[in-house]
């Protein structure tokens, strides 16, 4: 499978590939890790004009601490996010879940920042860094603008990110009790996406692969804040989803699997902390 | 004259540099085969499943079918040519032949260069480290014990030498 012709530009600055898109607009898409984008354009799901290649934006590619945050840069990789001593320290949930993404020659490609642009709610890390409660910064050429994750994902492989604006950074800060964390990916094989998957950090419940966006559990979150015990917020956690039934799991196996999942993960969750 | 499509691309494989004038869709892994003859690299699976065309890029471990000839422009690329030679094998590779790690062989370069990896990231690897290394690479054939004990066998004569 061979994509469809385009031409291609590498970007040597962020202000360049801001330029870049700009001059050619919606004929355009920019290229980072390549492991979302370039399947898709192989099987010819995606043909862009024009592809602006930001892989190499080493200003881009950074784990820093800001004492009450952690700044990651959009072009950091998955395999890099896993074997942050620091992300280990501070935000172990973060480190964790980049390590389950797909495989190891993957994760030596794909990038944080992609993953998030890329909007697909069966993918790990933006549910994760939903529980987490990160705030995404974007630049276009009218300046730089932070978005909440919360407000991100508006639809299927549709982000709050305006033709032609770069995710530059993700800025995720530090939990109230680091420890406090959980990951259940469900699959079948190795290395396939979640069935359904939950991360959970403190009482902050993300949901993936449970509607056409990556979710908070709401409702399962309002019990806990009501002090309700985990099986009754567990009980409750697919309420309010919207999962879609194929050939992995039908939609009423997805809400089981969530409510299972859910309560796991908040035990866990509970035990380390 | 190129057209608007095509790039020049410029490379080290396996300690050459070369440069070829392609269309820019042109996938590492057919550059490998076509533009340069390196066949060693297989094509299994076309979807970032299977790892048969597991190439190294600036060292790490990547799926060539899911790179761009363009995107390695600038890096240095190790295939499966380029880490032995007939008359003396890379230690993984010998390992493979030594505990059988192989049937057909379509997955073993790919097997090969994951195996590298693993042993770089980690020069005493356990079982489970071997398999969670490999979850990358399929193989229709061994049933993976004789490849998991070849990655063994490989970091052991390693550490040794
Ligand atoms: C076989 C396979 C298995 C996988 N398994 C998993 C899995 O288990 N879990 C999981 O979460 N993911 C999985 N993935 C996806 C992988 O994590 C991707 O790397 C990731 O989703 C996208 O990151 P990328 O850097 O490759 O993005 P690209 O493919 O380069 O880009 C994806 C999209 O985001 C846009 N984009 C990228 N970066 C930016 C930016 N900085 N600003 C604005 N737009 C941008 C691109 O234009 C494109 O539309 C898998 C992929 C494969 C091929
Ligand atoms: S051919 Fe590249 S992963 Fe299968
Ligand atoms: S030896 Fe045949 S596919 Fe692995």
């Amino acid at each position: 499978m061979i994509p469809a012709s385009f031409a291609y530009h590498r970007a040597a600055s962020a202000d360049e590939a801001l330029s870049l898109a700009a001059e050619h607009g919606e004929d355009a898409k920019f290229l980072a890790g390549g492991h979302s984008l370039l399947p898709l354009m192989k099987l010819r799901f995606a043909a862009p004009e024009v592809i602006i290649d930001i892989g190499r934006l080493s200003e881009l590619s950074f784990i820093t601490d800001e004492g009450s945050a952690i700044r990651i840069g959009a072009l950091t990789r998955h395999h890099d996010v896993e074997h942050s001593e620091l992300l280990a320290r501070e935000i172990p949930l973060l480190a964790h879940a980049a390590g389950q993404v797909g495989d190891p020659q993957i994760r030596h490609r794909g990038t944080i920042g992609g993953s998030v642009a890329h909007g697909d709610p069966a993918s790990d890390l933006p549910a994760v860094l939903l529980a987490l409660d990160a705030t995404f910064v974007a630049r276009g050429r009218a300046g730089t603008r932070e978005i909440p994750a919360g407000e991100f994902f508006r639809s299927l492989f549709e982000t709050a990110l305006e033709p032609g604006e770069l995710l530059t950074e993700i800025v995720v800060p530090k939990p109230a009790n680091g420890a406090a964390w959980s990951f259940q990916k469900f699959t079948k094989r190795a290395i396939d996406w979640a069935i359904v998957g939950v991360a959970v950090q403190d009482d902050r419940i993300g949901l993936i692969n449970m509607g056409s966006v990556p979710l908070r559990a709401g409702r399962a979150e309002a019990a806990l804040a009501a002090g309700e015990p985990v099986a009754d917020a567990a009980a409750v956690a697919a309420e309010g989803t919207s999962p879609g039934s194929d050939i992995h799991a039908s939609r009423a196996y997805r809400e089981h699997l969530a409510r299972v999942l859910v309560g796991r993960a908040l035990e866990e969750a509970r035990s380390r902390s | 004259m190129p057209s608007a499509t095509d790039v020049s691309v410029e490379l080290t494989v396996n300690g050459r540099s070369c440069r070829r004038e392609v269309p820019a869709r042109t996938l590492l892994v057919h550059f490998l085969r076509e533009q340069l003859g390196l066949t060693g690299t297989h094509v299994g699976c076309d979807t970032t499943q299977c790892g048969a065309c597991t190439v190294a890029m600036d060292g790490v471990a990547v799926k060539s079918c899911t790179v761009l000839a363009a995107q390695a422009g600038g890096h240095e690329i190790t295939t499966i040519e380029g880490i032995g030679d007939e008359g003396k094998l890379h230690p993984v590779q010998h390992a493979f032949w030594a505990e059988h790690g192989l049937q057909c062989g379509y997955c073993t370069p790919g097997m090969v260069m994951a195996v590298r990896q693993i042993i770089a990231d980690n020069p005493d690897p356990t079982d489970a480290d071997v398999r969670r290394g490999l979850a990358g690479n399929i193989c229709r054939c061994t049933g993976y014990q004789n490849i998991v004990a070849a990655a063994l066998a490989a970091a052991a004569a390693m550490r040794e030498s």
